[in-house]
């Protein structure tokens, strides 16, 4: 009963099928259209949804109403977005690569919706089932590095250039925070299928027990993010991904305090809402590979499934406005120097953490390895964190600073 | 370089106190939502100028003699009057036209503060877009008139006072033509009473502007 | 010999380095996001390292020095309005008080309180502005900022209640203010003291521990205590040098002898010394306003001014602690209603001048918060 909501669509899914029975090829296309068509939509029509949540959220923490003059708490102001960028003028700079200003926004929209794909979004629902999905997705969405260059490149405007470099920088030093605290979750659930990470982030004697209690957190507690080493991996992990999905603090590409909108600046109308929605599309990517590292994908109690994956993905991103409202952001150097000086040698411990709670587990249990990883797994990654950082910083801002008050 | 700090952590604490306390306090909310509500304008608000006139005709009850001060006292420039007179060609202490260019006007009150007639007042009504930038924004001596009971409604402790003011003006006034009338009355016997008009001070014209009379 | 070719410029690589990049040129203004106005900054780039900054300004020159020589005094009260307009009180305390010296009038107390009240209010409006604008710069996404505006709207409501105005003030006058403050004006202004310290403190919480902004602002910007004097820097960019001189300790000006209050010194002349400078200034403006409305005096708000002001001829020059550094109006009279010179020292235009020399070594980003940190504002940089 737990699955109710997929099996529905699934079912769905075959019944629609069922009509083609009889003509194989047009079965296949409809089968292709069936698995990549609602996909599309629903994470076009969370793009909408998100920038309305963006807006209200960012405007509620910063004591503004925000959006609420199209439609019910202007709920329709994307659409009516949608309508003024179509209706805009497309404007190409006179000297720019016309083709690669042309490509860069498909360039960045392809890997994105591909890496949705990846996602299981529910028991089933899963467009690209393939047994390395997660290889696959970080293979496939380092590649709007380029889209994000191209963009920045072809303008030919200064501040594109400069953000185009800057994200070329950014996005390939993240990806290896990112891929190294994804690499202890594949150890642990000895798979690089999507489907089968998330199914190890249940406790399989406790759900299929019958018992409604451990049913209930049979499916809760064993997300990868309450272990102690998955729960620093999700904090590298969220923090490396806040940098792929340049956003902020890390949102140097389009920095608009200093260069204008980085790639964006020289983009208008329905070119720059498609790179938009790739930005934010990726984002959600993003979001939800680390839902699957990470919280335990669609797994949760009573409801299981997409409701759950959706849950999950929309609080991230309510996090990540959250962080959006709070924090300024890095200078380049000092988000280089992040990546590479901090997070990378932390994930690499992580991944021993990982070991160590591994080899505990086999060898005496659940419990023992659980109290262990906290307390010793995790404080070692913790005192390296300090140590890390006590290197990494000039010893005057070490210091805290007294002011003196004269006559 | 260690990112996720206390520091952080607090401020984002900030922000999630204002993004809830906004939902029930309205000193976290303070927008004023515009064309549905608007913000009270306090009774000492100032923006533009407009002109004072007693009694109900506007033209006759007009306070402004045409004196000029305010043309002469006015840093941006933007008041711009030429005196009446009558048929035989006589200057009669009244505007034939007084404009007010708001576009140029800048609201510093100084054109108040030299009228010696309480004439001029600043209006404090803000909803004066229009379509027309040039001839629009000119106001003339007729859309610049308004009743005494107006800027009562505005301005109502400031009204009080010039009302007091010229009150006590024009019993001063009278109590000093009694007098003199009491005065004339006592020495009429030769002497008739010198002329008390001064011919106003010489003063450079305004700067010429484009507009139709 | 002027204080540039004393210091010689930071050491850089010009282009020629081992990598062989070429120099980028980016005219960063007048249309840019943060530049705080109309400014531009003529950047010479090697990857994202500054080597050279040259600033253009003058998009914003209203020929207010000249237009005051054609005038006469009081008509010039309106136009030190729209010099730094964020701050308009201040600047008409100065042109005030430069002109009293000319003419010599002897400002009642009660004016003198009351400007002291209206001034401190301004000082907490400019650098609460000012601190969410460099955060802005910081790219905080305006969060901070709009804290900034929130509170600022009060004071500003309470100008509006005293001059008529909320920005374009004209309120003090030669030998005293124009009006006597309203019933229940000082009341108000009491709740809103009484509450600013609260604002304060959520302010601190939010920025003054971040750190990114510790990581951002420290030692970026340096200005020593040698240059700072070179320079000819003023107010809380001096004393973020640490440099102990604020004038309204030094020329005691009004009547500011009579407060208790302290002045905030940093210790290392970055970006982050001139932000807690400012944080800290407004704990002791606070200070300042309480111990004013305490001790108000009731009494004249005018002095005895000549009815044509017409200065015997002569020379004034009048100085005060604007939120912005020293802010000073110099006049020349000839004997005449209207000024022989009229020159104005504008504190952002003075401090500007170090823009360089701040610069120079540093990253794109960082010229952005350090021209953040100076606190400019156009309409007093090109009058």
């Amino acid at each position: 009963m737990n699955n109710y909501f997929d099996l529905k669509l699934v079912e769905l899914g075959r019944w629609i099928e069922a009509f083609f029975a009889h003509y194989p090829t047009l079965k296949l296309v409809v089968h292709l259209l069936l698995c990549t068509l609602p996909l599309a939509l629903s994470f076009m029509g969370a793009f909408a949804f998100t920038t309305w949540l963006e807006r209200k959220g960012l405007a509620r923490i910063q004591n503004r109403p925000g959006p609420n003059r199209v439609g019910l708490f202007g709920l329709l102001q994307p659409i009516a977005d949608g309508i003024k960028m179509l209706l805009k003028e497309d404007i190409v700079p006179e000297r720019s690569d016309k083709l690669f200003h042309f490509l860069a926004p498909i360039m960045l929209m392809i890997p994105a919706m591909i890496g949705v794909g990846f996602l299981p979004l529910g028991d089933g629902l899963h467009a690209l089932p393939l047994d390395s999905a997660i290889i696959f997705f970080f293979a496939i969405s380092s590649l709007n590095t380029i889209a994000v260059f191209m963009a920045g490149w072809s303008s030919r405007n200064k501040y594109s250039l400069l953000g185009g470099m800057r994200a070329v920088a950014q996005m390939i030093s993240y990806e290896i925070p990112l891929v190294l605290s994804a690499v202890a979750v594949i150890m642990m659930a000895g798979s690089l299928n999507a489907q089968e990470v998330v199914a190890s982030q249940q406790i399989s004697s406790w759900v299929g027990s019958g018992n409604i209690l451990q049913e209930f957190f049979g499916r809760i507690l064993g997300w990868n993010v309450f272990k102690p080493w998955g729960f620093a991996g999700f904090i590298f992990f969220f923090i490396a991904a806040l940098a792929e999905a340049n956003r902020s603090p890390f949102d140097l590409p389009e920095a608009d305090s200093e260069i204008i909108a980085g790639h964006l600046t020289e983009y208008s109308g329905f070119k720059y809402a498609i790179l938009f929605m790739g930005e934010y599309i990726s984002a959600f990517a993003i979001a939800g590979i680390g839902v699957t590292l990470f919280l335990g994908g669609w797994n949760g109690p009573v409801f299981a499934g997409l409701p759950w994956f959706v849950l999950k993905l929309f609080s991230l991103f309510a996090v990540m406005i959250w962080i959006r409202g709070t924090l300024p952001r890095l200078r380049v150097d000092q988000l280089m120097g992040y990546a590479w000086k901090f997070l990378f040698p932390l994930a690499i411990l992580n991944i021993f953490l990982a070991g160590f709670y591994h080899f505990l587990e086999r060898q005496w249990g659940t419990a023992i390895a659980m109290l262990a990883g906290w307390l010793f797994g995790f404080g070692a990654l913790q005192l390296a964190a300090i140590a890390l950082s006590r290197l990494n910083q000039s010893p005057t801002i070490r210091s805290k600073r007294v002011y003196q008050l004269v006559e | 370089m260690s990112l996720i700090g206390k520091g952080i952590l607090k401020g984002m604490g900030v922000t999630a106190k204002n993004f809830f306390q906004s939902y029930y306090r309205k000193e976290r909310l303070p927008t004023v939502e515009y064309p549905e509500e608007k913000a009270t304008i306090n009774q000492f608000s100032r923006n533009f100028p407009f002109l004072l006139y007693d009694g109900d005709d506007p033209v006759d009850g007009m306070r402004c003699t045409a004196c000029t001060l305010c043309e002469r006292a006015c840093p941006p420039q933007c008041i711009y009057i030429i005196k009446d007179k009558d048929e035989n060609g006589k200057a009669i202490l009244s505007p034939r036209i007084f404009d007010i260019d708001t576009s140029v006007c800048m609201s510093c009150q100084l054109c108040v503060e030299v009228c010696p007639y309480e004439a001029i007042r600043m209006d404090s009504a803000f909803e004066l877009s229009n379509e027309n930038r040039f001839e629009g924004l000119l106001l003339n001596r007729e859309e610049l008139l308004k009743p005494n009971a107006y800027y009562h409604e505005i301005h109502p402790l400031e009204a009080r006072e010039t009302d007091d003011r010229m009150a006590a003006k024009a019993a001063l006034a009278e109590a000093k033509k009694k007098a003199r009338q009491k005065r004339a009355r006592l020495a009429a016997k030769n002497k008739p009473p010198p002329g008390l008009k001064k011919t106003p001070p010489t003063r450079k014209k305004p700067p010429q502007r484009e507009k139709s009379e | 010999m002027s204080p540039v070719q004393t210091m010689p410029p930071r050491s850089y690589h010009i282009g020629k380095d081992d990598l062989g990049a070429d120099i980028l040129e980016v005219a960063m203004g007048p249309h840019h996001p943060s530049t705080h106005g109309v400014f531009r900054m003529d950047l010479k780039l090697d990857g994202e390292t500054v080597v050279d900054l040259k600033p253009v300004f003058g998009y914003l020159h209203r020929n207010h020095e000249k237009i005051a020589e054609d005038i006469t005094y009081p008509m010039s009260m309106p136009f030190t309005d729209r010099l730094d307009y964020l701050c308009g009180m201040t600047n008409n305390w100065a042109y005030a008080l430069s002109a009293e010296k000319l003419i010599e009038i002897k400002v009642p107390e009660r004016a003198e309180y009351i400007r002291v009240i209206v001034a401190e209010l301004t000082r907490l409006v400019n650098h609460c502005l000012l601190i969410g604008f460099f955060v802005n710069d910081l790219g905080a996404l305006g969060t901070p900022l709009l804290y900034a505006l929130r509170e600022r709207e009060k004071i500003l409501d309470l100008f509006e209640v005293l001059s008529g105005a909320r920005m374009m003030v004209n309120y003090i006058r030669f030998g005293g203010v124009r009006c006597d403050p309203p019933d229940g004006w000082l009341k108000e202004c009491q709740r809103i003291v009484d509450a600013f310290p609260a604002f304060l403190d959520e302010y601190e919480t939010l920025l003054t521990e971040n750190e990114i902004i510790i990581a951002r602002a420290q030692n970026v910007g340096v200005v020593t205590r040698e240059e700072a004097i070179n320079f000819s820097l003023t107010g809380p960019m001096l004393r973020a040098s640490g440099v102990n001189y604020d004038i309204r300790k030094v020329d005691r000006y009004g009547i500011y002898d009579r407060f208790d209050f302290k002045v905030p010194i940093g210790g290392h002349g970055d970006c982050y010394d001139r932000f807690m400078v400012r944080m800290l200034e407004m704990r002791q403006s606070v200070k300042i306003l309480k111990q004013a409305i305490r001790d108000l005096p009731e009494g004249e708000i005018m002095g005895k001014a000549p009815k044509i002001f017409r200065p015997a001829p002569g020379e004034a020059y009048g100085r005060i602690e604007a939120p912005k550094g020293e802010l000073g109006f110099y006049l020349i009279s000839d004997g005449t209603p209207i000024p022989y010179r009229f020159k104005v020292r504008p504190p952002s235009f003075v401090n500007l001048t170090a823009l360089r020399h701040m610069c120079l070594g540093h990253k794109v980003a960082d010229a952005v918060i350090i021209l953040g940190s100076i606190d400019i504002v156009l309409g007093e940089v090109d009058r």
